[in-house]
């Protein structure tokens, strides 16, 4: 098994045996960033540019890190610092960013499609590092190592998926793989952010959060996406919390052994309580240090061999 | 093409066994005991025998010295060029390598470069006294000026053919073929 495609877009069309790959992959690189010396040769004369025209500290430190563990050049460009304020568009930054000869671009932009803009106008690999509300593949991986690394396998898991469905591209790339690997998929939320037809990708709809969470192996917090919220799509925060929160009492109707994860950066007290965010039961830092193995196992399989 | 008529069985248990005792006396020798040294497989041919040469030493010496496992996939001078990305193992070696006499155990040693990628892995672990090579068979062709320290035996092969070591766990089943 090997991955044939040259970019990574989102895990819509990616089969069980890729996401596998990756998995499996990403488990063996979790090892060197144990080590004193938390460098390999392997990607020597690589070039990796991130290009994140959105704020990210996660992500793209996470990348940079993945990147320079596996000795490639990273170079950061975010929107702020960078000609797009005096008006160049995604295309002319694209060609321009080309020329100098990069290997690989990791790209996050507000706009859905951005990356497949990019993935078709240039030869090099391109890497989405969340386009708008609509995917955040490499976000999906990671949560599904870390599923898999403490449930020992994601096949007929209960998955929770709480809070704003609508805008979260972390929420559809997890639906299209767990549903994908046989994870049984609830979504829940107030009924405004969860996108009309979302049955149809195969998960479950369920609006009270008691009755969602039974059973639970795994619960899912998302962050409430208040930038891409257009108007007023609930009436109050503090309604959303009292309904919405994940608190110590919420818990309980989940499964004893239920773990609790969140894409981050977390809105403490909104979508979950900090003793539940600090608790035995989250794996929200897990998450993160699987972020690297993820992205230094993208890199390295998408690297080279493509003269 | 009938490759496997052309199977020939080149060492059978009973004498791989004898060469990985005279390996096992020959490493406490030179080591003049097994005081510091430690065992480093590389994966995945090198697991197998490894753990024999460390049974022989135990039995001799009465002490189990340390093992680990290296996967040297990250390190090879091949991995970016091909589009087959090589399947990786994981790297476990759970102890500090610095001043350790490392016996580096493969199976079989052809063109030297996985022993090339395994040294220059061993040093991000630290800085070792001395790293010696154990192998079960040498089958020539060296590429790069790299010599095994501990030898089962030599085996001149043509370039095309494959030189498989099998080992079983229990032992009975072992043998080396040329196929």
């Amino acid at each position: 098994m090997e991955l044939t495609r040259k970019d990574i877009l989102g895990l819509s069309d990616f089969s069980v045996d890729e996401i596998n790959l990756v998995l499996d992959t990403a488990e063996s690189f979790r090892e060197i960033s144990t080590r004193t010396i938390k460098k390999v040769p392997t990607l020597r004369g690589i070039t990796v540019i991130n290009l994140f025209y959105e704020a990210s500290t996660r992500t793209r430190t996470s990348f940079e890190i993945a990147a320079k563990r596996l000795s490639a050049d990273a170079i950061n460009i975010s929107t702020s610092t960078s000609s797009v304020t005096k008006g160049e568009t995604l295309a002319d930054t694209a060609k321009t960013l080309e020329a100098m000869s990069p290997d690989i671009i990791v790209i996050r932009h507000a706009c859905a499609g951005a990356p497949h803009i990019l993935a078709r106008l240039l030869g090099q690999s391109i890497i989405n590092a969340g386009d708008g509300s609509h995917e955040h593949p490499t976000q999906a991986l990671l949560d599904m190592l870390t599923i898999r690394q403490k449930k020992g396998t994601i096949e007929g898991l209960k998955v929770v998926l709480v809070g704003d469905i609508m805008n979260s591209r972390v929420a559809r790339s997890n639906m299209y793989g767990l549903t994908r690997m046989g994870a049984r998929v609830t979504v829940c939320g107030p009924a405004m952010l969860i996108p009309r037809g979302v049955e149809g990708m195969g998960v479950t709809v369920e609006t009270n959060m008691q009755k969602a969470l039974q059973d639970a192996d795994v619960i899912m917090m998302l962050r409430m996406q208040f930038e891409r919220q257009q108007g007023a799509v609930f009436p109050s925060v503090r309604e959303y919390a009292r309904l919405f929160c994940l608190t110590v009492p919420m818990l309980e109707e989940a499964r004893d052994d239920a773990i609790v994860m969140h894409p981050g950066p977390i809105n403490r007290g909104i979508e979950i309580a900090p003793e539940v965010a600090d608790g035995f039961r989250s794996v929200i830092l897990d998450q993160v240090t699987n972020g690297v193995a993820v992205r230094m196992a993208l890199l390295y399989l998408l690297a080279g061999g493509r003269q | 093409m009938g490759r496997e008529d052309a199977k020939r069985i080149v060492m059978d248990a009973e004498r791989i066994d004898r060469s990985i005792a005279r390996i096992a006396y020959e490493i406490l020798e030179d080591n003049k005991g097994a005081d510091d040294l430690v065992i480093i497989a590389v994966r995945s041919g090198g697991i197998m025998l490894s753990r024999r040469i460390r049974k022989k030493i135990a039995d001799i010496e009465g002490v189990v010295i340390p093992m680990g496992i290296l996967d040297i996939t990250l390190y090879r001078d091949d991995v970016i060029m091909t589009d087959k990305k090589p399947k990786m193992g994981e790297t476990d070696i759970p102890f500090c390598l610095n001043d350790k006499k490392i016996i580096l155990v493969d199976d079989v040693i052809f063109t030297g470069r996985t022993v090339r990628a395994a040294m220059d892995a061993l040093i991000d672990f630290g800085r070792p006294r001395v790293i010696r090579l154990a192998v079960l068979v040498d089958r020539g062709h060296r590429e790069i000026p790299i010599r095994p320290d501990y030898v089962g035996e030599k085996l001149p092969s043509s370039l095309w053919e494959n030189v498989n070591v099998i080992l079983s766990e229990s032992g009975g089943d072992d043998e080396v073929v040329i196929l």
